[in-house]
């Protein structure tokens, strides 16, 4: 086994940040707006850390498909502990139709090109809430899946599972290499400290191009319109 | 009177008489009565009157060198020592005496006084405020009461009427009223001030301007807003960042503190540090005087030089000179990008070196830099679980750079933090730039007023002091306290040189208090700084106010304050000390 993990890290617009539509109602306004890693990508690259303290793994790969400014959410998670960043090239047209698919391709052959034991991932992702990444990479790659992960144990070359579900905590054991998402309880991230976030200047990023790994990135799907939910009206008494 | 009184009074005149003669060659007129007047009666008082005028006409014979030693600066030396160089210890026991109250025990220049003779509330009075104020004149006393208690708990007033006008017209007609019947009034903002000055001390009108929080106006070009007094400051807040613009002023208690007490405090913040103090960003002010006057000089001019710059006077006046009915207030713009960057330093000296490279590094960008002790930190965890984001320091700084360009921005950060880092100047750290985690960064600056609460009663100190001694005087005190006291905690905006000192008990502690108080006043005036830097001086301070503030400069206050309201009525027993209220 490589004791390789890859982490996925989305930018979104920050959590903190008030939504707002674009006049023409094709999106939402992203120019301007502070951009940050996504909280469910950040407790994955926490989680991801903790097992390389523990010496359970040997290496994080952090991973983020878009624009340029993608790479200074790849830094955030290096200054967290991840050893090496990989930025997938995506921008224009294509970065603004980046769905789950496109992004599970991606993941998958970088996963058999980096030969990774492990995918953590965020469960879903604040802007589109889509929760599909980790379950269609594992469709692709044909590897077990552990969603909505609360606690991660791994045994040998098995993985404990307590995911939180409706129903409560169901504990499962899953082979390895396998995909793992991560829920809001499974860890709370550390603050990168300044030697870290020192440290990582220095780390690398490589940047591919998703023809270099045969992936397509046209969407089969086509946004129509985008518009505000109705005005909340005062309640009466 | 009672033959006790009676005997008493004589004793009492005949000591004062004892001590005119021993004290005339040294004692400043001020600080005689300061000592003497708190335990005496509106009788004793007039005994004193006329000691007083004996006195100053036994002065005016005198040496004229005298007279100018007498109005000095009162430093600490200075306010013990006419008592001190007397020979007999017996004239010191018969001065302790007279600081005694009725039991004995000492009377606190921060207790408050006897109650002045205002009219009391009428049923014909509630009437003509149920005229003006339909359904917002309150007498109910369980919704009256949470306005008779400080934020701290640690005053309570016994006020029976709260009024809640909308406009400047019916303030206008209230204070108008108040004045004719000679009805004492205390103006009520937030109710967020930590020197007991926006609670009523007896039964004063309560004047809340909570429903005057219309904003009347903003500008975007000149970034000039004008709203009514009552505007809780974190949502005009809200209101300019969606216009992109920000208030020049932030605290911990924003989300309920009002603009108008912001002003009569003539509140600092977070922020000074970039944006300055209100004196500079208020650019016009509407008043309500004593007499019910309405003052406009509500002005959006970023400069007028027609005549005296009258709102000036106001602000920080603290609601004793005319109440705030709207303010105009010029606002910064929204910086694009905002850093903030938590560091541990392991002793002060680093910390301030820490403060000159910040200064020469990040310069311009720099918004805030304050500090918290390790013992604020412990509070922190153990009352609120907040956790520290990086490893046990002596130390934190919390500092705060806003720009307009965040590459810019972040390559300055970048460069000073590895300065700061390589000089191991700060022994660790943590960067944040995104919004939640800025605010967690900030909460734990924010919230160790809250996290002092939690520990027991809280004695505060807002102390302006040279940047190099701030921390001096936290351990001199925990030095001089040793046990007495649960913990002992210094934090502030030491890039304004202010100190927040606070020591904790598990209850109220009168023999705490007296070791506390007042030793750090004087250590405060041995280095010329001032006692209370951004609180004001509300109830708890008003007296010692002369340990930053000579007496001349008193007295001109008592004068500007009987020449803009004669009787008194505006939040009385507040900010200036008893011994002019002659």
């Amino acid at each position: 086994m490589s004791g390789r993990v890859l982490v996925g890290v989305k930018r979104v617009i920050d959590y903190a940040v008030k939504i707002r539509v674009k006049p023409d109602n094709t999106g939402v306004v992203t120019d301007g707006v502070k951009h940050s890693m996504n909280p469910f990508c950040e407790i994955a690259v926490e989680e991801a850390v903790k097992l390389k303290e523990k010496k359970l793994i040997k290496e994080v790969v952090a991973v983020s498909c878009g624009p340029q400014q993608s790479q200074e959410t790849i830094r955030t998670a290096l200054a967290m502990g991840a050893d090496r960043g990989i930025h997938v090239d995506v921008s224009g047209k294509d970065y603004e139709n980046l769905g789950p698919l496109q992004v599970s391709k991606i993941l998958a052959a970088l996963a058999k090109q980096e030969d990774a034991q492990l995918i953590l991932l965020g469960k879903q992702a604040i802007d589109d809430d889509c929760n599909q990444t980790g379950q269609m990479t594992a469709a692709l790659l044909d590897w077990p899946q552990g969603t909505f992960a609360s606690e991660v144990s791994l045994e040998g070359d098995k993985i404990n599972l307590v995911r939180e579900i409706d129903g409560g905590l169901e504990h499962i054991k899953i082979n390895t290499p396998a995909v793992i998402t991560a829920d809001l309880r499974l860890n709370t991230p550390r603050y990168a400290t300044l030697p870290n976030i020192m440290k990582a200047k220095k780390k690398k990023i490589v940047t591919v191009k998703p023809a270099d790994l045969g992936v397509d990135v046209t969407s089969r799907l086509e946004v129509l319109k985008v518009e505000e939910p109705p005005q909340r009206q005062a309640g009466r008494v | 009177m009672t033959r006790d009184k009676i005997t008493r009074s004589f004793q009492l005149h005949y000591k004062i008489k004892m001590l005119l003669k021993i004290s005339n060659s040294s004692c400043c007129p001020t600080c005689f009565l300061q000592l003497v007047l708190p335990p005496v009666s509106t009788v004793m008082a007039g005994l004193l009157k006329r000691a007083l005028r004996l006195r100053t006409a036994l002065r005016c014979l005198c040496d004229y060198n005298m007279l100018s030693r007498s109005t000095a600066t009162l430093s600490p030396v200075d306010f013990h020592s006419p008592f001190l160089t007397c020979s007999s210890e017996q004239v010191l026991a018969s001065t302790r005496k007279l600081h005694a109250g009725a039991d004995g025990s000492k009377v606190s220049p921060s207790a408050a006084p006897e109650r002045l003779p205002f009219c009391r509330v009428t049923e014909e009075d509630l009437a003509f405020f149920r005229k003006i104020l339909a359904g917002r004149t309150i007498v109910d006393p369980d919704l009256v009461e949470p306005s008779n208690v400080d934020w701290l708990k640690s005053v309570r007033g016994s006020s029976e009427v709260l009024l809640r006008p909308q406009t400047t017209e019916e303030v206008s007609q209230i204070l108008s009223y108040c004045n004719s019947r000679n009805l004492a009034v205390n103006p009520q903002g937030g109710n967020t001030g930590l020197v007991g000055g926006s609670v009523p001390v007896y039964d004063e009108i309560i004047l809340s301007t909570s429903l005057m929080n219309k904003i009347l106006n903003f500008d975007s070009i000149s970034g000039v807003l004008t709203c009514q007094a009552g505007c809780v400051l974190e949502n005009l807040s809200f209101y300019l960042e969606e216009r992109d613009y920000i208030m020049p002023l932030d605290l911990g208690a924003k989300g309920s503190c009002q603009i108008g007490g912001n002003v009569a405090t003539n509140a600092g913040g977070l922020r000074l540090l970039r944006y300055g103090s209100l004196h500079g960003t208020v650019l016009g002010l509407e008043l309500v005087l004593a007499d019910g006057q309405v003052l406009d000089c509500l002005s959006t001019l970023r400069k007028d030089n027609t005549g005296y710059d009258l709102k000036q006077l106001f602000i920080g006046s603290e609601g004793t000179l005319g109440v705030i009915t709207a303010v105009s207030i010029l606002c910064p713009r929204k910086p694009k990008s905002v850093n903030v960057v938590f560091l541990g330093c392991e002793t002060f000296e680093q910390l301030l070196k820490t403060f000159q490279l910040c200064k020469s590094m990040l310069g311009e960008i720099l918004s805030a830099f304050e500090f918290l002790d390790s013992e604020c930190m412990r509070l922190l965890n153990t009352h609120l679980k907040l956790p520290n984001p990086i490893s046990d320091c002596p130390f934190y700084i919390v500092i705060e750079t806003s720009g307009s360009d965040p590459t810019h921005d972040a390559q300055k950060l970048h460069n000073f933090l590895e300065e700061a880092m390589t000089s191991s100047l700060v022994s660790d750290g943590t960067v944040a730039t995104e919004e939640a985690k800025i605010k967690a960064l900030w909460s734990l600056r924010e919230r160790v007023t809250e996290a002092l609460t939690h520990d027991g009663f809280t004695y505060k100190y807002d102390i302006s002091l040279p940047v190099e001694r701030i921390y001096q005087l936290v351990t001199d005190m925990r030095k001089h306290l040793g046990n007495r006291a649960k913990s002992v905690v210094g934090y502030g905006h030491v890039g304004d040189g202010n100190l927040h000192l606070n020591v904790t008990s598990p209850s109220k502690d009168p023999a705490l208090l007296a070791a506390i108080e007042p030793f750090v006043y004087e250590w405060t005036a041995s280095c010329r700084g001032s006692i209370s830097a951004e609180h004001g001086l509300g109830l708890k301070k008003r007296n010692y106010i002369y340990y930053s503030k000579q007496s001349q400069a008193v007295a001109l206050m008592g004068n500007i304050k009987a020449m803009l309201d004669p009787k008194g009525i505006l939040n009385p027993y507040k900010t200036l000390p008893d011994n002019l209220k002659q």
